[in-house]
């Protein structure tokens, strides 16, 4: 009968419960978009979130002790790589822009990576640990590794109900930890909130991000109703008429996906430089000049893209300056300086 | 024999819950499926079918669906026995590439028997407030309509490809909305959503109406649709959004974009 009455939704062993911890949820988000996917067998805990800040930080996860996974996804950079491709523990250089990490756990489709490969937070967390060009290191050594630590078993303990350590409580607690990165306290947070002014130049920006005739970004970056600024689809927007990377075409092997990327959010911008899967653009003003005159045609290329023979909508000057301005708003200096979010190593 | 099971539990139903002292018949309530399925002049249209140039419009361009994703809402029942109307208000949104919510079961239970079954397509205005649906707010990265254009909700985003009359490839986004005329000052709005007749329909335990979408009527009737013409940004397009209500629509007579399908008891 115990046995029958166990939970199997969790890792806790012994009847052990870790500490409940409900997300830190922002007003704008509980207002208008559904509530976080939290899976029922990785609940957030104090615990788990504790341990996977320090795993998070911790060089002890790749095979030779020198990158953490805070190596490519920095807290400065809104938790992605200032560089164009992140370099593993060899000197190999990956060939996509690491992803910046936050507000993931709204990724309604829970797909992950540019190509959305990783079908949830945790899977997401699995992979670069053995990826030959990033932690180049096997799950059986990081597992003897921090067996062997004087912190973590205890820590495995308080957060699982056990010592006994693996690629699946690791990721969890992980997982746990990267489901707290919450940013959403932007200047457009709070204008919507009705406690910020935006400048004229920033508001004719928002205006020139939602009109269908000239910047038309909202169709695929969301609106003042959805604060995630993405819509985490994949799509074709015009970067090559050659794919190099075929993108979500390589995960699924559909022709009709080759050359299409997933939607990432505009939030933060100002720390995620590089952009794009490649990382080929340095600034913004490179972005917007992509969708303003860059566009070429390929087959499977985004129906939402406009005057791809013209090269794109062509915005005027001061309309790229506006559009700037407004995407500025986005920024919030208190998600990549919370000190929840720093290294406790 | 599975029509008899359920006449014989029904009537251990009705005799369990006869309360001596009523002599009115307890009503069996139940609840009514219906299921979305959508075609090209009859051609179903699968997944497999996204993205191929293979429809022919009736002004004569060769044409591919790349997206087709559309709001119903307010399925209604009126009886035909004592005029009662029953309305769930609920809303559905079809990915139809996606498979999503193309079976749909109204929150509503209503008694057995015969009916005038309806529903609109998108959101009238009462309904069609900006902003209020955090599901719809969170769909597609946003199902919603820039307050610009008077906010609320798209109906329909249809999106593909088609063969200009230069021979070129081109791309087309024919999303309906409430229809906005931005030369004004406030905005002038004009509700394009559109009530769809379904007719007479007997609804009994297990009911399922299926709901035909014929993709090739936005195209067609009364407004031959010139893609060349009418391609992109359509949405700031007040006359392009009246054409696309009266062709989705039985206006002025003409087929409309949906017809009843199969009904299953």
């Amino acid at each position: 009968m115990f046995v029958s009455c166990a939970d199997d939704q969790d890792d806790n062993v012994n009847g052990y419960t870790a500490t409940p911890l409900e997300l830190e949820i922002p007003p704008l988000f509980e207002e208008k978009i559904l509530p976080p996917v939290i899976p029922e067998d990785n609940p957030q805990t104090v615990e788990g979130v504790a341990l996977g800040r320090k795993l998070f930080f911790d060089k002890k996860l790749s095979a030779d002790n020198t990158l953490a996974c805070a190596g490519c996804h920095s807290p400065a950079n809104a938790f992605t790589d200032p560089r164009q491709f992140s370099i593993g523990i060899d000197g190999i250089a990956g060939t996509r822009n690491s992803m910046p990490l936050f507000n993931v756990a709204w990724n309604y489709n829970e797909l992950f990576f540019w190509d959305g490969r990783a079908t949830s937070v945790e899977n997401q967390a699995l992979a670069p640990v053995t990826d030959p060009i990033e932690m180049h290191n096997t799950w059986s050594q990081v597992a003897t590794t921090l067996q062997s630590d004087a912190q973590y078993p205890a820590m495995f303990e308080d957060a699982f109900g056990t010592q006994s350590i693996d690629s699946v409580l690791v990721t969890k607690a992980i997982a746990q930890f990267i489901r707290t990165l919450i940013s959403g306290n932007s200047r457009f947070d709070r204008y919507l909130a009705g406690t910020e002014e935006l400048t004229p130049s920033e508001l004719n920006g928002l205006n020139i991000f939602l009109d269908e005739n000239r910047g038309d970004c909202f169709h695929c970056h969301g609106n003042p109703n959805n604060p995630l600024w993405t819509d985490n689809i994949f799509h074709n927007n015009g970067l090559d008429e050659i794919f190099e990377d075929r993108g979500r075409g390589l995960v699924t092997g559909d022709p009709r996906e080759f050359g299409l990327f997933k939607t990432p959010s505009l939030r933060n911008l100002e720390y995620t430089a590089p952009y794009m899967h490649d990382g080929r653009f340095e600034t913004i003003d490179d972005v917007i000049n992509h969708y303003s005159e860059g566009l070429v045609y390929s087959e499977t290329i985004d129906p939402l893209m406009k005057k791809v023979d013209e090269g794109g909508v062509g915005l005027s000057p001061e309309d790229k300056a506006d559009l700037k301005a407004f995407l500025l708003t986005l920024s919030d200096p208190e998600f990549i300086s919370n000190p929840d979010f720093q290294d406790p190593n | 024999m599975r029509k008899i099971a359920l006449a014989l539990m029904a009537s251990v139903l009705l005799f369990g819950c006869n309360n001596d002292d009523d002599t009115q018949p307890v009503v069996v309530e139940v609840s009514v499926d219906f299921t979305f399925t959508q075609n090209w002049d009859g051609d179903p249209i699968e997944n497999s079918d996204f993205d191929i140039p293979q429809y022919t419009n009736e002004n004569g361009e060769m044409m591919s669906i790349s997206k087709l994703v559309y709001l119903i809402s307010d399925v209604t029942f009126i009886s035909l026995t004592d005029g009662v109307t029953y309305d769930a208000g609920d809303y559905n949104l079809i990915n139809v590439r996606e498979q999503t919510n193309l079976n749909f079961t109204p929150d509503i239970e209503i008694p057995e028997g015969d009916y005038l079954v309806s529903f609109t397509f998108g959101f009238d205005d009462e309904d069609n407030q900006d902003g209020i649906y955090p599901d719809l707010n969170s769909a597609d990265g946003g199902w919603n309509v820039p307050m610009m254009l008077g906010g609320g909700y798209h109906y329909m985003r249809l999106e593909g490809k088609f063969i200009d009359d230069t021979g070129s490839l081109e791309n087309y986004a024919y999303h309906t909305i409430r229809a906005a005329d931005t030369s004004t000052d406030p905005v002038t709005l004009q509700d394009t959503s559109f009530g769809v007749g379904l007719g007479q329909i007997t609804i009994g335990s297990s009911t399922n109406i299926e709901v035909q979408m014929n993709v090739a009527e936005w195209f067609k009737n009364p407004n031959t649709w010139d893609l060349n013409v009418l391609n992109t940004v359509l949405m700031p397009n007040f006359d392009a959004q009246i054409m696309m209500f009266e062709n989705g629509s039985n206006f002025s007579n003409s087929q409309g974009a949906f017809s009843l399908g199969s009904v299953t008891q």
